[in-house]
């Protein structure tokens, strides 16, 4: 009687554990299956400074939100269920409240995991995201426009956007005063999207490797090679000259020939001169109306 | 009992009229105040700006000083492959050694803010007549549970748990903001209510299960020291969320069993000692469970 109520409760004991274990497994491949969705960050939302590679940072986050509270400003807020980031982390959106690069850093400094690396010491190292000039047609520095107001603006100023000037072929007279990012400087901060002067930013900061191309490694920039190496790599660097009439050579511009000045001896004398007019301002008043 | 049938709509009855509602309400009070005290901490900042504690549950940081981490959350980060810098190491630390004091599952009855919700659920039910426990959820179910949230954070290398783990969600949400997260909770609400009896808390819940552990070896717990005085009148069977921890201690004497509750599940919650009209339960700690004398050979305490 004993044996075979023992022989029972082991058959019982063993599908009670098999129907729990399946009921339990299944739900885990749910949520294996819903954590592959569920994870991640929508391009506008941007991580912390110092925050690791978003893949660590969603097994190193434990989404206890004291970065969001020593944060000085309303930057940082917790993902909650429906922004569309990993629920429980932290991000900001540029164009709402950027990061102000604090100096010491305090939201890596409140992480308790290291989910924001403590290894960032320095805000100019962050690397939150970068910007780009997503709209060319908007951006009002593109249409000739003096605007500027990334530039100076950026925290990391002159690094992070340079002025580019180009000809303005519109109007055949002026300049455009083109913003240019570089992603050695930029730390994806946001203030350039948040002052941007349009109704939409034409200049957005995404994450970084959204933004940022990269080259086949088998690429070799001569220039750069060269001054890597301190000269050319192939041949001797040679001085490219002209065979030219005599008396004759290339304007600096490149729009023609001009003629030889009156006081030029020739080729030699011309690559010693440093401008192809005289250095005696009488010789050009004298041509009278040359040039 | 002649009033045994009255007892399961309304235990503790015979309690209030022997002790007073104050009397037979002591512990639930207290623990009320408990729960609602750690949030209030919380908010204290964002609602006030005093800063007395910052963060959440899953981690946070007392008067600038004392790092606190939840262990279960440490844990899955570590099966997620990451090691954490050492203040979450330390923090952990703390609160496992606050809770092999106080008693594992303390965190369930005196911290957790789901808690709230079902016990919410559980008096609902009593109150609406729901009889019998609903669905049958082996209550080991959360142990499978804990060990597949591990495995799931493992193979994701994420802390994929925290995605839908009410009892953070519900936490964090009160205090930075809830988003869609109440529908989480209202789930369990109604789950508890209609689907299976004690079955968040009692059944599945990783997190509950995760502090079972300690509560194996933690020192503070409920004792039916005078289990002689018991006249079988079920209201602490009622009222527990883990009835089946009361039986080896209150019945087990003639077993040769300890008086001492020492079953993993106890959440230490205390109702049982509200609601005794026989005085029957007090707090103790794990070293006053000594077996009756005279009595037959021990055998080790049928927990689950």
């Amino acid at each position: 009687m004993a044996e075979k109520k023992y022989a029972i409760t082991r058959r019982k004991f063993l599908m009670d554990t098999a129907r729990t274990a399946s009921a339990v497994g299944i739900a885990a491949l749910g949520l294996g299956g819903y954590a592959r969705v569920a994870t991640g960050v929508p391009a506008p939302a941007l991580r912390p400074p110092g925050a690791l590679d978003e893949e660590r940072f969603n097994a190193a986050c434990i989404r206890c939100g004291l970065c969001v509270r020593d944060c000085p400003y309303p930057t940082l807020s917790l993902a909650e269920l429906g922004d569309g980031v990993t629920v429980g982390t932290p991000f900001f959106t540029a164009r709402e409240a950027p990061c102000e690069m604090c100096d010491d850093i305090p939201c890596v400094a409140a992480c308790p995991t290291g989910a924001l690396d403590h290894a960032l010491t320095d805000i100019n190292d962050s690397r939150m995201g970068l910007a780009l000039i997503s709209d060319h047609e908007a951006c009002i520095a593109y249409q000739g426009l003096r605007c500027e107001v990334c530039f100076n603006v950026c925290p990391v100023r002159g690094k992070a956007i340079t002025l580019e000037l180009q000809h303005n072929k519109r109007s055949g007279m002026h300049a455009l005063f083109i913003p240019v990012v570089h992603s050695e400087s930029c730390t994806g901060c946001g203030k350039c999207e948040r002052a941007c002067i349009l109704t939409e930013a034409a200049i957005k900061v995404l994450p970084f490797d959204l933004v940022k191309g990269k080259m086949q490694e088998t690429y070799r920039l001569g220039w750069k090679e060269k001054d890597k190496r301190g000269e050319a790599l192939v041949t001797p660097d040679i001085q490219h000259r002209f065979n030219l009439p005599a008396g004759e050579r290339y304007d600096y511009y490149g729009k023609g020939l001009i003629e030889k000045a009156e006081n030029d001896k020739g080729d030699d004398a011309v690559n010693k001169a440093d401008s192809p007019f005289s250095a005696n301002p009488l010789d050009t008043l004298n041509k009278k109306g040359g040039l | 009992m002649a009033n045994a049938r009255l007892s399961i709509a309304t235990p503790g009855a015979e309690a209030i009229q022997l002790k007073g509602w104050l009397g037979a309400h002591k512990w639930l009070i207290l623990r009320r105040i408990s729960q609602f005290a750690i949030l209030l901490l919380f908010l204290l900042g964002p609602w006030f700006d005093l800063w007395l504690v910052k963060g959440n549950l899953a981690s946070s940081l007392t008067l600038d000083v004392l790092p606190l981490t939840d262990p279960y959350v440490l844990l899955q980060t570590l099966v997620a492959g990451m090691l954490p810098i050492s203040t979450a190491f330390l923090g952990a630390a703390i609160v496992l050694g606050f809770y092999l004091i106080v008693g594992g599952r303390s965190y369930c009855s005196w911290v957790c803010p789901v808690n709230l919700v079902t016990d919410l659920a559980s008096w609902a039910r009593r109150k609406l007549n729901i009889k019998g426990s609903g669905v049958a959820i082996d209550k080991n179910t959360r142990y499978w549970m804990l060990g597949a949230t591990l495995i799931v954070a493992m193979l994701s290398g994420s802390l994929a748990w925290e995605l839908i783990n009410p009892v953070s969600m519900m936490h964090r949400g009160i205090i930075f903001g809830m988003g869609f997260a109440w529908a989480v909770i209202l789930a369990v609400f109604i789950f508890d209510l209609f689907v299976s009896k004690h079955g968040w808390c009692g059944r599945l819940c990783p997190v509950g299960a995760f502090y079972s552990l300690p509560g194996k070896l933690s020192v503070v717990r409920v004792t039916a020291d005078k289990r002689a005085q018991c006249d079988d009148c079920m209201d602490c069977f009622v009222v527990c969320p883990e009835p089946q921890v009361i039986r080896p201690a209150l019945k087990g004497e003639a077993k040769g069993i300890g008086p001492v509750i020492m079953a993993e599940h106890c959440t230490n919650c205390g109702r049982c000692i509200d609601v005794c009209a026989e005085d029957v339960f007090h707090y103790a700690t794990r070293f006053a469970n000594r077996a009756p004398r005279n009595a037959p050979k021990p055998t080790p305490p049928v927990v689950g």
